[in-house]
């Protein structure tokens, strides 16, 4: 990348709610119906039909409009964006034009160990289109009707982004607060969150916006980051052999690896956008906004500076116990039992636990794990009580099943002895039978008492507290 | 019982009630009448006689085990063919949609089959209600009964012809700018405009979405009220709709206060119609109505503002024709683009092109401002007029049509002369208000039928229907062709 540039970068992110219903319709709010089966008249646009909308969907707009910290306009109302598409039964789409829902808010994100305040223009809710599907041998272009119809909102983003990396930390970020407010599936391969990235290059410290241009096609976050790498470089390519770039629509093709031109500024289209005359303006009683910001709950970026503050733990992990509700949730729960460190809960999970979900590809929910049990397990080897290998023997229990950590201790002998009488004879057995490391010891070899205790550790079948066996050895050598 | 068609729904239902006659006496009766007349009056693009034989014996077979029957049941109701119809051909009178039968019935359909009315067929009209005589149909014109050489008026031609004619008692009509008041008028029936809310659009193919407006359409006030009774209520489905209770209606006009606006008796209105007009005003007078002047000075930009409302609206709303999911598909296929303009310039016609080119041309960046941000403007400032005007009286007075029916094809080349016509029924619209056309006279020119209209506040049809029976009780009851 030309360092005498830099990148400025704007998005619009698309995300389906995940609303029961449709946006206008009783139709099921589903994803991967038979073709053209969960449609009606209305979401079908058939004549004399009529929209009346899911109050759903002005919620679940509302709580993401409070979660990126924007206004939202009590009074509001939707429009008719009109143009030809077979995808598009009505030949309109209805949306919000010059007062959306939610407006003039910000996303703060982590970018390396930095917090980046990215503006948020605006929120809006519309309805989807449906998807065509190009097939010869089903002769040429067939539409499915299913996805008319289900709510999306649009998420664009003011153009204070400055790097590719940026672009994905906040994309990220959009990403796991949907998650968090529970308002989407948020699956890019079922294209429930799409992204349109608009991309200009200026020469560093200008003050004024290069040329824009949007590119289309972009599917998912990580295509995201290739498409604005690539495209800021050909800006960049462009203005350093003197020339001029044309703001254009283009569309990026991920498996080449770069994008072509879809339509020029020539081509743009007029919406004619109007307000909706079978939608009335509406209005959102202010209790009700007010009643959605108090639920709101803490959200992935505040959970991860928390973590880092209040438990000392290092910004990668606190990240990736954020990342999912859910595991933020047993985490916070475990470390409110009051039983264990956080460190610990922290280390067990992100091991252990990451591991069993990873092998399973399950949420942390699908487990018979409670938060319970795992600070209780923690706790006893915290409290000495058992081994960490133990520890290891307890784990394979109670992630299957819901059983006292104590009670699997006492129902294996998993108890570490601690009592020095009864470790004593073990301890005398094993120098007994290893008397040329003793001997070793005695020389100035003092390593060899890892192997010592690791003997005695073994005769006591795993029990012996390992550091009191430790310095029994040392007494005993030395007394002798 | 020879003619049972004639009569008024109100007496079909007493000699339902009596057990006197069945509904498919009544409804044979009709579909004979249609039969022998239609060829003449041309008001229906579908019939639906054998569904209608079957919704009559359903209801006589309820009769029999003596359930109570709902206002409607047994009686021959006709549909403008731009209200939906399941298993029915809807075409909108337009090639666009003459292959369409839609899966569902609009909810005033619904509301009508559930009270046990027999839908007899579904009536001619203006391609999409876009006209003021009934000739833009793709199919046929209908004929006013009165003179058949003259046209019935419109967009509701066939509903107004198929009532006057005798063929039903009542149909079902659609108003956007006067598409019921005024082909009543012409045809020498009653015609309300309901309040904008009060009927529930749903089903109805829309044109301009926030000016239509489903009414009824009868040879009686009590007929015209019946029907309304039956299809007026909040429906879920439309968010347009509101609660609105029926009220009954008395028959007295004592102490009613009628507003006379001077803006709608300019030079434009016909010396007749006038003079008819303003004798209906005496006759209200001396039955006790109070009569004052009122000034809606708008007035003259209301058309204008209508034009650009109802064409933006329209030009949106009639996008989904687009011959790709029903409806007609154009020759061409080779390109997308091909596809849309063949389907849209072969499957519609000239006026409703022209409308959607207004309206596309209104809406475009660049004209929004200065057209269709102006006319919102407009209609908000007439809708002011009428509330202050409403504030010295209970209800206004005006004409409908500057002149009674004209022929056949004389005005069809000269679309703004036509839109002129409109210049007494689209403020109603514009405003959202109720308003009925009342038959008062003949013109001795052409003794062709003459009415007035009545305009209330927002949701006082209660209030209309009082001044219609009133006056129609005073004149001893409307004029009936003999046909």
């Amino acid at each position: 990348m030309n360092s005498n540039y830099e990148i400025v970068v704007g998005l619009e992110v698309h995300a389906e709610l995940s609303t029961k219903t449709k946006i206008f319709c009783g139709c099921k709010n589903e994803f991967g119906a038979e073709v053209n089966t969960n449609v009606c008249p209305v979401c079908m646009g058939l004549p004399g039909t009529l929209p009346v909308l899911n109050e759903q969907v002005v919620e679940y707009a509302i709580k993401m409009g409070h979660a990126l910290n924007c206004h939202i306009n009590s009074v509001t109302k939707q429009d008719r964006k009109n143009y030809f598409y077979p995808d598009l039964p009505k030949s309109y789409q209805i949306s919000q034009f010059d007062i959306p829902l939610c407006e003039n808010g910000y996303l703060d994100v982590l970018v390396g160990d930095e917090v980046k305040r990215i503006g948020v223009t605006r929120i809006h809710i519309e309805e989807d289109a449906g998807k065509l599907i190009h097939d010869a041998d089903l002769g040429g272009t067939l539409a499915d009707y299913n996805r008319c119809g289900v709510p999306l909102i649009e998420i664009v983003s003011e153009p204070d982004i400055r790097s590719a990396d940026e672009a994905k930390a906040y994309l990220d970020t959009i990403h796991t607060t949907l998650l968090y407010l529970g308002i989407s599936d948020a699956k890019m391969q079922e294209g429930s969150v799409r992204c349109d990235v608009n991309v200009s290059v200026r020469p560093k410290g200008s003050t004024e916006f290069g040329t824009r241009v949007e590119m289309k096609n972009v599917n998912s976050f990580s295509a995201a980051h290739r498409a604005i790498t690539y495209e800021a470089n050909r800006q960049i390519d462009v203005l350093s052999h003197g020339g001029k770039v044309e703001q254009e629509t283009r569309k990026w093709d991920d498996v080449k690896g770069r994008s072509v031109v879809l339509r020029s500024k020539e081509d743009a289209q007029d919406y004619r956008y109007f307000p909706d005359p079978d939608l009335l303006t509406f209005v959102v009683p202010q209790e009700k906004i007010d009643r959605l910001k108090a639920r709101l709950p803490e959200l992935p970026v505040a959970k991860t500076m928390r973590y880092m503050s209040r438990y000392g733990l290092s910004k990668a992990d606190s990240e990736l116990l954020a990342l999912d509700k859910n595991v933020a949730e047993f985490f916070e729960k475990c470390v409110g039992s009051g039983k264990c460190s956080a460190k610990n809960v922290s280390n067990w999970i992100l091991g252990d636990v990451f591991k069993i979900l990873n092998e399973r590809r399950c949420s942390i929910n699908d487990l018979a794990l409670t938060a319970e049990n795992l600070s209780e397990m923690i706790s006893l080897i915290e409290k000495k009580t058992i081994s960490n290998a133990a520890g290891k023997t307890v784990f394979e229990v109670i992630v299957d099943a819901d059983k006292d950590p104590n009670e699997i201790v006492k129902e294996k002998g998993l108890a570490q002895v601690s009592d020095t009488g009864a470790l004593a004879a073990i301890v005398e057995k094993v120098l007994a039978n290893n008397e040329k490391a003793v001997n070793d010891y005695k020389s100035g070899k003092t390593n060899v008492i890892g192997f010592l205790v690791g003997q005695c550790m073994k005769e006591s079948r795993g029990q012996g507290n390992p550091s009191i066996l430790k310095e029994m050895v040392v007494a005993a050598i030395d007394n002798k | 019982m020879g003619k049972l068609y004639s009569l008024s729904a109100a007496q079909m239902k007493d000699l339902l009630n009596k057990k006197e006659v069945t509904s498919v006496e009544i409804t044979k009766s009709v579909i004979d009448r249609i039969e022998k007349t239609d060829k003449e009056i041309q008001a229906y693009i579908s019939y639906n006689f054998d569904e209608a034989l079957k919704q009559a014996a359903a209801v006589d077979e309820k009769i029999a085990k003596g359930e109570k029957l709902a206002d409607m049941a047994g009686i021959p109701v006709a549909v403008k063919d731009n209200m939906c119809t399941k298993n029915l051909r809807t075409t909108c009178a337009s090639k666009m949609l003459g292959n369409f039968v839609p899966p569902y019935n609009a909810t005033v359909v619904e509301k009508l089959l559930d009270e046990g009315a027999v839908i007899i067929g579904k009536t001619t009209m203006d391609e999409f209600a876009m006209g003021s005589s009934g000739e833009n149909s793709a199919f046929q014109v209908a004929r006013n009964p009165w003179d058949t050489s003259r046209v019935p008026g419109g967009s509701s031609s066939g509903s107004a012809a198929t009532v006057a004619a005798s063929q039903v008692p009542v149909a079902l009509g659609s108003d956007t700018g006067g598409s019921i008041r005024q082909p009543a008028c012409l045809c020498g029936i009653v015609g309300m405009k309901p309040t904008y809310g009060s009927v529930s659009r749903y089903g109805l193919v829309a044109f301009g979405s926030s000016l239509d407006q489903i009414g009824p359409m009868a040879r009686c006030v009590d007929d015209t009220a019946m029907l309304f009774k039956s299809i007026c209520g909040r429906d879920m489905r439309d968010a347009t709709s509101k609660d609105y209770t029926y009220k009954p209606y008395g028959d007295s006009v004592k102490g009613i206060k009628l507003g006379i606006p001077k803006q709608y008796f300019g030079d434009g209105i016909s010396a007749v119609v006038k003079e008819k007009v303003y004798r209906a005003v005496e006759v209200l007078k001396a039955q006790g109505a109070e009569v004052v002047e009122v000034s809606l000075p708008s007035t003259d930009y209301a058309l204008s503002a209508y034009y650009i409302i109802s064409s933006a609206e329209a030009s949106s709303n009639l996008g989904r024709f687009d011959g790709v999911k029903y409806g007609y598909t154009g020759s061409k296929r080779g390109s997308l683009d091909e596809l849309y303009e063949s389907s849209r310039s072969e499957g519609f016609g000239d006026e409703v092109k022209r409308r959607i080119m207004l309206g596309t041309y209104v809406l475009s960046s660049g004209f929004y401002d200065a057209y269709y941000k102006k006319a919102k403007i407009l209609q908000k400032n007439i809708a002011k007029e009428f509330d202050d005007a409403f504030k010295l009286c209970d209800a206004i007075i005006t004409p409908i049509n500057p002149t009674t029916a004209f022929k056949i094809g004389e005005k069809s080349d000269d679309p703004l002369a036509m839109y002129a016509g409109d210049i007494c029924t689209v403020t109603l619209n514009i405003a959202g208000l109720p308003g009925i056309s009342i038959p008062c006279g003949f013109s001795a020119e052409d003794n062709m039928p003459i009415g007035f209209q009545a305009i209330g506040k927002k949701f006082t049809e209660d209030k209309l229907f009082t001044i219609a029976k009133c006056y129609e009780n005073a004149v001893g009851g409307f004029a009936v062709k003999e046909f």
